[in-house]
């Protein structure tokens, strides 16, 4: 058993004679969408709907999106019509599946004609109960790309609340269902979108005391997925870079933990830094520019922060206990970070050069992996307390509140637009994993599908 | 790729290959009292014993010793460990051609990146220990793997105890 990796490295480098390797072939680069101009009326703009009890009880209608003239497109082998059927339901599973909303799908529905897309038959809907009602379609150019246009009308009000519509190749239509989501999402809430964004993890197979941890990615609803390493090395605790073009991961493949920049687009890695001690727990800055990391030196573990192009790491803590785990608060001034130092794991606020470390969490229990969330206000960890569960403070440790009751959820991480946290669960025994998610209320929890077990999630920002 | 640094890396795959070749039975030989410290070397030569520089051996030389335990949270090398790594360095001292790896480990019950810095810490102090005792540090290399490669499987107490452990293995 001690074994294992050693011999899962020799395999790696039987596979791959120059030097170990563990790595898949690239998934390329990340591609902006296109956004274009959709026809429409300009109807009056109506306040934003801002009640959360409110707007979760609002019943939006989701008909198949139509099409101006059924055509073959690689995006859906039956033509642009029934991808605009597919589109339909990725929306409404999106809303659905967040506990935001209540919406009824295209299987449910009669489908608009083309026509009826920018003036909608207002009194089908509104006798079939709904309150709003998002329309759309898919138009496939000559150049083979996809134009997808979306619509938000409110039914009561007999008027158009927003449209958008976006340009994008027939292996991205997902992703217009998924800024069609985030336009209605934010429209009617009032918050920044999320759903057009990815997530790294680390997908495991195998039994407990030979498990395989394998790098992976999928898109925020769990599509898209892709293995990125081949499982002879156990990879861990994934970040996303900003802009989606690295990814930073631990990796075991030339024998000790350490931390590698994979960049997407070539499918290459780096070191984060030539040294020969052990470097974990890898965080990028807010801006991309630099990165926190953790190395144990003579068996101490401190945190360092590093350019993301190389050179030399600033230490940033210098402390006997166990300090790892920084998170950047999103204006790039201030450090979260887990430390042993007063004796149990606890979480401390620095400058981001390393001054003024000061103790936040004083409710019981342990502070662990603490994540600063997207908005600013709200920090995420793992509470100790017996089990493990995910918790929320504010930025002074305030305000405490546990969100999930697991045997062991460990490790959140925020949605873009800080909401919704995702985290991993581990089944006592057996061992299994899988990601999970929970909103801020602790009220709507659901697992995220995955093809295997799932750890360590690290969900991105909202993609260009 | 500039040349040297090819070299250097055929070296270092030849020898992760020659380590390959070279590995422990995957089952290690019924565990022995301290009294089967072998006296002679002569032994060694008779079939079915394992031979020098193979952790079977190390195992039959030392007995169960050849892995430490720890209290919850905790690195420090207690009056047991330092039985153990008595012994361990005895061995060490009997054959300084040998080198090894000291795998420090974490049990589940630890969020993960601060478990290998743990087991970090874990191997670390055994080294420590077993160079107080006169193991030329250069000998041994250290490694963690927290929290994700446990011997013992159920989520209780008597397994956690069983996780949570620093294990000398000789690098062949």
């Amino acid at each position: 058993m001690t074994k294992k990796l050693p011999l899962l490295l020799c395999a790696a480098m039987l596979a791959s004679p120059l030097g170990a390797q563990d790595l898949g072939a690239p998934i390329g680069s990340e591609q902006p969408v296109e956004r274009v101009q959709v026809e429409g009326d300009d109807g009056p703009l109506r306040g934003t709907v801002t009640d959360e009890s409110a707007w979760s009880d609002i019943g939006i209608a989701i008909p198949a999106f139509a099409t101006d003239r059924d055509r073959p497109t690689p995006a859906n082998e039956a033509g642009t019509g029934a991808l605009g059927r597919e589109i339909s339901r990725v929306i409404t599973a999106n809303l659905r599946n967040n506990g935001l909303f209540k919406p009824v799908g295209p299987d449910a529905l009669p489908q608009p004609g083309f026509p009826q897309i920018t003036a909608p038959v207002y009194d089908t809907w509104s006798g079939k109960g709904a309150e709003m009602l998002v329309q759309g379609y898919v138009r496939a150019r000559d150049d083979g790309k996809l134009v997808v246009g979306c619509y938000l009308y409110d039914v009561a009000l007999k008027n158009q609340l927003v449209r958008e519509g976006w340009v994008v190749a027939p292996g991205d239509w997902r992703r217009a269902a998924h800024k069609c989501s985030d336009l209605i999402f934010s429209r009617l809430t009032g918050e920044s979108p999320f759903f057009d964004s990815r997530i790294a993890y680390i997908a495991e197979t195998g039994p407990k005391d030979r498990r395989v941890k394998r790098l992976a990615v999928m898109d925020s609803d769990g599509a898209n997925h892709r293995f990125l390493t081949l499982g002879s090395a156990t990879a861990l605790t994934p970040r996303y870079s900003p802009d989606y073009s690295k990814i930073l991961y631990l990796s075991y493949v030339d024998g000790n933990p350490r931390i590698y920049v994979y960049d997407i687009g070539t499918g290459k890695q780096t070191l984060v830094t030539e040294n020969r001690a052990p470097t974990i727990a890898p965080r990028w800055a807010p801006d991309g520019r630099h990165i926190l990391y953790a190395m144990g030196i003579a068996g101490n573990t401190d945190i360092y922060r590093i350019p993301a192009t190389g050179g030399t790491a600033t230490k940033l803590t210098d402390n006997p206990g166990i300090d790892v785990g920084g998170s950047y608060s999103p204006d790039g001034t201030k450090i979260v970070f887990e430390s042993d130092r007063s004796g149990t794991q606890q979480c401390y606020v620095m400058d981001a050069d390393g001054k003024n470390q000061k103790r936040i969490s004083f409710f019981g229990g342990r502070c662990a992996t603490p994540e600063w969330s997207p908005r600013g206000d709200q920090i995420a960890f793992t509470r100790i307390a017996g089990d493990f569960n995910i918790g929320v403070m504010n930025t002074g440790g305030g305000g405490m509140r546990v969100l999930t009751n697991g045997w062991q959820d460990e490790a959140p991480t925020w949605a873009p637009n800080g909401r919704i946290i995702q985290f991993f669960r581990t089944e006592k025994n057996t061992g299994r994993s899988g990601i999970w998610q929970v909103d801020l209320t602790g009220q709507n929890e659901r697992r995220l599908p995955t093809p295997v077990d799932a750890s360590d999630p690290a969900w991105g920002p909202i993609r260009p | 790729m500039n040349k040297k640094i090819a070299t250097i890396l055929l070296l270092a795959s030849a020898t992760g290959l020659a380590a390959c070749s070279k590995k422990p039975p995957e089952t290690l030989p019924p565990v022995a009292g301290p009294t089967s410290v072998p006296t002679t070397d002569s032994t060694l030569t008779q079939p079915g014993v394992p031979a020098i520089g193979t952790q079977a051996h190390f195992g039959a030389a030392v007995g169960a010793s050849t892995t430490i335990y720890f209290d919850t949270d905790s690195y420090d090398v207690d009056s047991q460990d330092a039985a153990t790594l008595q012994a361990q360095a005895q061995y060490f001292a009997r054959y300084p051609q040998i080198t090894f790896t000291i795998e420090g480990h974490a049990d589940e019950r630890g969020t993960r990146e601060y478990n290998i810095a743990l087991g970090e810490k874990r191997a670390t102090s055994a080294k420590a220990y077993l160079t107080s005792l006169g193991v030329d540090a250069n000998r041994i290399a250290v490694v963690s793997y927290g929290k994700e490669s446990p011997v013992a499987l159920a989520s209780n107490e008597a397994a956690w105890a069983q996780n949570r452990r620093a294990a000398s293995v000789i690098i062949n």
